[in-house]
């Protein structure tokens, strides 16, 4: 399954890259999945899932809460820290 | 008559004066105006800038959910909101929140629960741009921001 991800704020300056297309395998069906892949694919990578409890998520523009909410047919999961705005 | 808020995430200052006059120009049933703008705060003379990064798309697909539950719940006659990007100097606008209505409490709520939405919701970040030349981190989120929250929960 490929997915378009983007990464703001210090994730996206600890990634290097605003946003990348993953080919993901199967056995990531949901956000908690995708985190632990995350884990799994280097250490930059690791070093912001140390985070991973106050990283936030949006599937297609919109807010995911519960980690372990399914990424389906997602066209775009966007990953960041918590908002700032205002 | 269906209540639609105006979200615009834009670069530019926006004209307060001008904002208000868009919601109410060519009105009669408006009886109360609330606006709050948030502006950029120097921080002591340490601040150069506030770089502002946000989600394009989201950011006023957010807002925009954010506006329409204000305008449902307090019965808004209009609300608008900028939310602006990019550097922003210290004593220079961030953000605009316009709420209007029949009476003043429901516009005084309208856009004090917008704000507080904004805050944890809207998918924007700050960074922090210092005097000395130092790369000043980025902006931490305020456990604050998230107990603003707790006042509007239903009982």
């Amino acid at each position: 399954m490929t997915v378009k991800v983007v990464y703001f704020s210090w994730l996206r300056e600890r990634f290097g890259m605003s946003e990348e297309q993953l080919d993901l395998p199967e056995a990531v069906k949901s956000i908690s999945d995708l985190f632990d892949w995350f884990e799994a694919r280097g250490e930059e990578f690791a070093a912001v899932m140390e985070h991973r409890d106050i990283i936030q998520v949006a599937i297609d523009q919109t807010h995911v809460q519960d980690k372990n909410s399914l990424i389906g047919d997602a066209k775009e999961i966007a990953i960041f820290p918590p908002m700032t705005g205002g | 008559m269906s209540t639609k808020p105006d979200i615009r995430i834009q670069q530019d200052d926006f004209d307060i004066n001008a904002e208000i006059k868009k919601l109410t120009q060519g009105r009669t049933d408006i009886g109360a105006v609330v606006t709050f703008s948030g502006l950029c705060r120097g921080e002591s003379d340490t601040l150069s800038a506030l770089e502002l990064e946000h989600y394009p798309g989201m950011a006023e697909a957010e807002i925009t959910r954010i506006a329409e539950q204000a305008i449902k719940r307090f019965g808004l006659l209009g609300i608008s909101a900028i939310h602006r990007h990019g550097k922003i100097k210290p004593g220079e606008n961030i953000v605009l929140v316009i709420a209007v209505s029949p009476h003043r409490q429901a516009s005084f709520d309208g856009a004090n629960f917008l704000m507080d939405f904004l805050k944890t919701r809207a998918p924007f970040w700050k960074k922090n741009h210092l005097i000395n030349g130092d790369d000043g981190g980025w902006v931490d989120a305020k456990d604050t921001d998230d107990d603003a929250l707790a006042k509007w929960e239903k009982k």
